[in-house]
């Protein structure tokens, strides 16, 4: 054990000698008395995957909802883009929130609007675009998610977990968001469809160049698709480095987190994949 | 922040492909292409491709943005085979753009839009009428089926006091009776001074005003006291359980129960229902003597009859059978609403909109249930002379 203070890594991903899109520093939360966050720093790079793990009750939820403006922090700043956000007006803030996309851990899809309508809805509110032709690239973006054509007209209650949370994806790419923000995408999922799911996540990164803010549980995930992974633990990002950086770090938690069961497992099954 | 916007042209067998393909343009660029379509082919529908691979050179180094909604607008433009059919042209792409034009093109492969089956609207308006007749049908089955459910689950429960919800039935009584009574007294009190109103004027032609006081008390304790009260409860309490329920429901909390070994009716529709029972003959109580209250300030401050002589003609003309005959059918009332209240809620699925639907569906049915069967029992206690 060591002071969490003098150990912070925060290294840049190898190539990404450009500037942060996401820059959180200092980023205090507090409910009441009880304190979540305090002096917590965290950057997210262009077209990398990050991922945020981090106990029950770490607040890595609340850090991705005072990143995305759902929240307004105790202290501290989140510049997204180079502007801080806190101080933006509503208008400008709402021109920053539309290159943002956000999948919600239970879909958070309307549940009075069909597939191609929820997906429809920012098109046609924020573009602009006719109903026809927002729909139209509606189901463009369901596909893209990997959803069969006729799942377009049904309603959310009728879908299974992995297609609400596909569905969900769709419409959180339907803008064409710089950056994904996903609240445990694979949690309650089969393992088939959660290895799908991380890879098509892999797949839209790579071909739309977007960055992705994971906040995840699945040790799965962290092996397949992450380039870097920050631990939350003790009100701050204790290490946020790639994977062999991060599970080789000197603390209890983490060797706990990545050299448990689960993830002497997960480890195995990724080096089996990579041989 | 976007550059230029994106553009097509056509020059001398070359098709210049420019701008910014993003969705901020895509309103733009697709009239640009339905109306290139429509000059080089005008006998053509605008959705087909353009044979352009045979005569036609493709430039799209102009082209300096694209996302999602662009690539699917290229591909759409110019066939989803361009990809393999220019080779030269590709390679001269940047890698991420090729990468995001064989994703989308591999998605738009498949159709994206499912056949539906098309149906005469002849055949679609028998189909509404005979699914809305089954439902219908069907609803007051379920409500009879329930209404059964209830009262027999009552009626086991009633002989094990152990098993009586007390704490969550007096729980409800705070909800469904205190919390009501103002706007109960304040509606049946307005009431009350409305009909004295219209009986001081029809009367007054007839030079028999004092029967104002008979028409108030004969109306309120008979049917505007009970009717009142239950029409409120309705609007107040049925949607209250349907939503309550409804979004227990919705949760999956219904279903918990159920595993848990116990009954939902059991659970949640008795303490409703035994709420409903206690309170509603309380606020059909009030409800009548507000109503006479209304009616007479207003005997007392337009007719010149006084308070006293006001009791004192009620005492004399009104038998206590017409104060029965309301009192007995609040109970039924209150039965009623909150078993339709319940059932309302129980059919709930999922979706906001559908908590939404039974809400509305348990109020307009308990008020017409209520005004009906008020109807019945008019009719019935008139013929037997009560």
């Amino acid at each position: 054990m060591h002071k969490s203070d003098t150990t912070e890594i925060t290294d840049t991903p190898a190539g990404a000698e450009s500037e942060a899109i996401i820059q959180v520093r200092g980023l205090k939360n507090s409910f009441g008395s009880h304190v979540v966050h305090e002096g917590l720093d965290l950057d997210l790079y262009p077209g990398e995957i990050l991922a945020v793990v981090g106990g029950s009750g770490t607040g890595k939820s609340v850090l991705l909802r005072s990143i995305v403006g759902l929240l307004r922090p105790s202290g501290g700043t989140v510049k997204v883009f180079g502007e801080d956000i806190q101080h933006l007006s509503s208008s400008e803030r709402s021109r920053v929130e539309r290159r943002f996309g956000m999948l919600f851990q239970g879909g958070a899809l309307f549940s009075s609007l069909n597939l191609q309508e929820n997906v429809a809805l920012p098109l046609i509110e924020h573009v602009g675009l006719p109903r026809e032709e927002a729909q139209h690239l509606g189901r463009l973006k369901l596909a893209l998610a990997g959803l069969p054509a006729e799942a377009a007209i049904k309603y959310p209650a009728e879908l299974s977990g992995g297609m609400v949370k596909r569905a969900a994806l769709a419409r959180a790419l339907a803008l064409d968001p710089e950056v994904l923000f996903l609240d445990e995408p694979t949690a309650g999922l089969d393992p088939i469809g959660a290895a799908a799911f991380d890879q098509l996540i892999l797949t839209l990164r790579d071909a739309l160049g977007i960055s992705v803010f994971i906040v995840t549980h699945d040790l799965d995930t962290l092996y397949s698709i992450c380039d870097r992974v920050a631990v939350l633990a003790r009100r701050k990002v204790l290490v946020a480095a790639s994977l062999d950086e991060v599970a080789a770090t000197d603390d209890e938690w983490i060797q706990e987190y990545f050299h448990g069961p689960r993830g002497r497992a997960a480890q195995a099954t990724a080096n089996q994949a990579k041989a | 922040m976007a550059s230029q916007p994106g553009s097509v042209k056509i020059e001398e067998h070359r098709f210049i492909l420019k701008g910014a393909w993003i969705l901020q343009h895509y309103k733009q660029l697709r009239g640009e292409i339905a109306s290139l379509k429509g000059q080089l082919h005008p006998e053509s529908e605008p959705t087909s491709q353009i044979p352009w691979r045979d005569s036609y050179t493709l430039e799209l180094q102009g082209i300096t943005a694209m996302d999602t909604a662009g690539a699917s607008l290229l591909l759409e433009f110019l066939g989803s085979h361009w990809l393999e059919d220019y080779p030269d042209v590709v390679a001269e792409l940047p890698q991420e753009r090729v990468r995001l034009l064989k994703t989308i093109a591999a998605t738009m492969a498949n159709p994206l839009e499912a056949p539906t089956p098309q149906a005469s609207l002849l055949r679609l308006f028998l189909a509404g009428v005979g699914e809305r007749t089954e439902a219908v049908w069907r609803q007051q089955w379920q409500l009879f089926g329930f209404i059964g459910q209830t009262l027999s689950t009552m009626l086991g429960t009633f002989a094990r006091p152990r098993s009586w919800r007390i704490t969550s039935m007096v729980a409800h009584i705070q909800q469904t009776g205190p919390n009501a009574v103002p706007i109960v007294a304040l509606l049946t009190f307005l009431v009350g001074a409305v009909v004295g109103f219209l009986g001081a004027t029809v009367l007054r032609d007839f030079g028999a005003t004092i029967y104002t006081v008979n028409l108030v008390a004969f109306s309120f304790l008979r049917e505007f006291g009970v009717l009142l009260a239950a029409i409120l409860m309705a609007g107040r309490t049925a949607s209250a359980f349907t939503a309550q329920i409804g979004s227990m429901k919705a949760n999956e909390e219904i279903d918990a129960i159920r595993t848990l070994g116990l009954d939902p009716v059991e659970v949640l529709v008795l303490p409703r229902v035994t709420a409903m029972l206690v309170t509603l003959p309380i606020l059909t109580f009030i409800g009548m003597f507000s109503g006479i209250a209304g009616g007479a300030l207003v005997c007392v401050t337009t007719l010149d009859i006084s308070l006293f002589q006001f009791i004192s003609i009620v005492k004399r003309d009104i038998a206590i059978n017409h104060f029965i005959v309301g009192m007995v059918k609040a109970p039924v009332f209150a039965y009623v609403i909150g078993v339709i209240g319940c059932l309302e809620g129980f059919k709930v699925s999922g979706s906001a909109q559908s908590v939404g639907e039974h809400t509305t569906s348990s109020v307009v049915q308990s008020i017409f249930i209520v005004i009906l069967l008020n109807a019945i029992a008019a009719l019935f206690f008139m013929q037997m002379g009560w």
